[in-house]
């Protein structure tokens, strides 16, 4: 997905500095957080990195311990769920089991005291924006897992909210359907240009949604930026390893330059130039992050001295259009590398034991100083 | 071919082998019911039709030999149900039993809601002890729970006497013999049969649908108008029929504690049984009562298949 330009004049949602405890343990940890109106805002972490806590104080379910929210600039501290300009696609779809489709929508509306033809017609506009409209009287488990996560997005955005959080959206949807709920979610976010907060814990998911994603760990947010940002410049260990996958090698700076860098790595036989500079002391440890589909494999040496490392094969998964092999270099150390499936048959394919020769751009390493 | 036909004959084996012992499991209730429910009704339901007499057994045979001796004669007696019908006691003692019963499981629910509501949000430690509390009165014998009843509400008894030292009242009040009494005792004796049904009930209630219906902009209230209430309702359907059938037909509660010029309908049915030793009379008080008591029993039925239908979702 083409990233697409935030406006960050219209900040919409402040999150500052907040801190949420439950007893003892530290759900969220002193988050401060913009988010402007019309993005596509991803918190992406794993279980129990405080990422639907923060969620639930965005909705009024949870009040922070310490910190303030601002919705449209203004303070949530004393404002119960039913009052704020924000719905919430619960993980669960929470749909009432009671109530046909239609009356499952029209719930929020009937407590804005809508007269009754109005409600009708938006509800009814509603379920044909996501194609239910021939569901309307069925219970709610008359319905398919994906035809239940779409009453509730309908349910959510017949409000008519700026700000729409989602709790795992896609969660309980098969492989198939998600992809095609994705694309489905950013053409109806782009057509009513709502705010989407998404709370998820698979990359995949955050990097086609977002337009730009907080990466969060141990209740803190350790990262935000675009999902490029986030894949190739992580700012740290921890994302680098959590996006994707990676290769790290911890070494010592040993030439720092303005306008390019070498490191020294123990387990590395030649040492990483690195295209760039980077701002951190002569000398200092740092760590090599490479990502394995940025790593050529051959079975001729590459032309230069650095950024070069020779092993075996000695594990190939085969994915369909990528195969990944696992090469333990002379040193012992095992490192992962993709590569394209570009031939349907291809004669000399890499096989298992054979010795092959790595090597990389020198604007492929990230450096990582922390 | 041979194979195929012992695969089937296998096949059909096994099913008959797996219906006869489901029948068998299923038999054993039935079994009960037809020897201590359907037979002991038809019993009841044949003396309905006979007429009372001074002997041993005290009705008359309803199947006689015809004057001329040569055949068996039916003899259908519907005047015991006339005479139910003619009698205004009856129509009246009915009608009390079935106000009383209505009333109690009113007042049972108004006390058990909330009360199942707060055990069901509880803590789920303070759960079990709350429900172990609900169901402690089981423990002593229920009649002398209705016994205590009386030492209470008496003239001289614990709550006139703390009134009156209290200064509230300046001569006692009298509680006991009327129908506050009899109120008083249905309702702290049937409670648990409310709370435990509609506890099991809310228990189970997915309360994210409680967070949903906020955040869709419901007030508190609203919520439970329009979540909770109807997603509880067989819970408040099955507690309301444990309290009300038992309820009108109740013998023990108004004997101790109630009027002695209204009497209720279990009250009618042992005195002409044991006091007239009109059979015929009191068994065809026995079938109109069981008709009465049949609609809400059906009722109950209907509510509870819908919710195994719910629950098999």
């Amino acid at each position: 997905m083409a990233e697409k330009q935030v406006d960050r004049t219209r900040e919409y949602v402040r999150i500052e500095s907040v801190t949420k405890r439950f007893g003892d343990f530290v759900a969220v940890d002193q988050v401060s957080l913009s988010i402007y109106k019309g993005e596509i805002f991803c918190l992406l972490g794993g279980s129990g990195c405080g990422k639907t806590t923060l969620l639930r104080m965005l909705a009024g379910f949870e009040m922070p311990t310490s910190g303030r929210i601002l919705i449209d600039g203004q303070d949530m501290a004393s404002i119960p769920p039913y009052e704020r300009p924000v719905n919430m696609m619960f993980q669960s779809y929470a749909l009432f089991p009671h109530m046909t489709v239609e009356r499952n929508v029209a719930f929020g509306l009937e407590q804005e005291g809508l007269p009754k033809a109005e409600t009708a017609q938006r509800v009814a506009e509603m379920l044909d924006i996501v194609q239910l409209g021939a569901f309307a009287h069925r219970k709610p488990h008359q319905l398919s897992g994906g035809q239940r996560q779409r009453v509730a997005l309908a349910r959510a955005l017949v409000k008519r909210p700026k700000l729409l959080l989602l709790d795992e959206p896609l969660g309980a949807l098969d492989k198939k359907l998600r992809e095609q709920t994705q694309f489905e979610l950013i053409n109806l976010q782009e057509k009513l240009g709502v705010t989407f907060i998404v709370v998820t814990h698979d990359q995949e998911e955050a990097m086609t949604l977002a337009t730009r994603i907080g990466v969060m760990n141990k209740g803190q947010i350790v990262q935000v930026g675009t999902p490029t940002d986030i894949y190739e410049f992580p700012s740290s260990r921890f994302v680098a390893d959590f996006i994707g996958s990676v290769n790290l090698f911890e070494g010592r700076l040993v030439d720092d330059e303005p306008d390019h860098v070498r490191i020294r790595c123990g387990e590395l036989e030649a040492p990483v130039f690195v295209s760039h500079g980077i701002s951190a002391a002569p000398d200092a440890e740092v760590c090599v992050a490479i990502r394995p589909e940025k790593i050529l494999m051959s079975r001729t040496p590459p032309a230069s001295g650095e950024n070069r490392a020779q092993g075996v094969v000695i594990e190939i998964a085969y994915m369909g259009d990528v195969s990944v092999y696992l090469v333990r270099l002379d040193g012992g150390r095992v490192v992962r590398v993709t590569a394209p499936n570009v031939e349907r048959h291809a004669e000399d394919r890499i096989v298992w034991d054979e010795r092959v020769h790595l090597a990389w751009h020198p604007s492929s390493p990230v450096v990582l100083t922390n | 071919m041979s194979d195929a036909f012992a695969r089937l004959d296998r096949r059909a084996r096994g099913l008959l082998a797996r219906v006869r012992g489901r029948n068998l499991v299923i038999g054993i209730p039935y079994l009960w019911l037809l020897l201590f429910f359907v037979v002991p009704f038809l019993i009841v339901f044949k003396i309905s039709f006979s007429e009372v007499r001074l002997a041993m057994p005290p009705y008359a045979p309803l199947f006689e030999q015809a004057a001329d001796g040569s055949r068996m004669v039916a003899i259908f007696n519907l005047g015991n149900y006339g005479y139910l019908l003619t009698d205004s006691l009856y129509f009246s003692t009915f009608l009390y039993s079935l106000k009383v019963a209505a009333v109690s499981t009113l007042l049972c629910l108004l006390i058990g809601y909330p009360m199942a509501y707060a055990i069901a949000r509880a803590r789920e430690s303070t759960r079990n002890l709350l429900l172990m509390l609900i169901m402690l009165p089981f423990w002593t014998s229920f009649l002398l729970r209705v016994y205590a009843w009386v030492g209470l509400l008496k003239t001289d008894g614990v709550i006139n006497n703390a009134l009156l030292a209290a200064g509230l009242i300046d001569q006692p009040l009298s509680l006991l013999y009327t129908d506050f009494a009899v109120y008083v005792g249905i309702v702290y004796s049937y409670l648990p049969f409310m709370i435990l049904p509609l506890y099991s009930n809310l228990e189970k209630h997915d309360l994210t649908l409680l967070e949903a219906a906020a955040d869709l902009g419901a007030r508190p209230v609203t919520t439970f108008l329009r979540v909770t209430l109807p997603l509880s309702l067989p819970g408040v359907v099955a507690g309301c029929l444990l309290v009300f059938i038992p309820a009108v037909g109740e013998y023990v509660i108004p004997s101790l504690l109630g009027r002695s010029d209204q009497l209720m309908i279990g009250r009618v049915l042992s005195d002409e049984f044991f006091a007239n030793r009109d059979w015929p009379v009191a068994s065809a008080v026995a079938i109109v009562l069981l008709v009465v008591l049949l609609a809400p029993i059906m009722l109950f039925q209907r509510y509870q298949n819908r919710e195994l239908e719910a629950a098999r979702r």
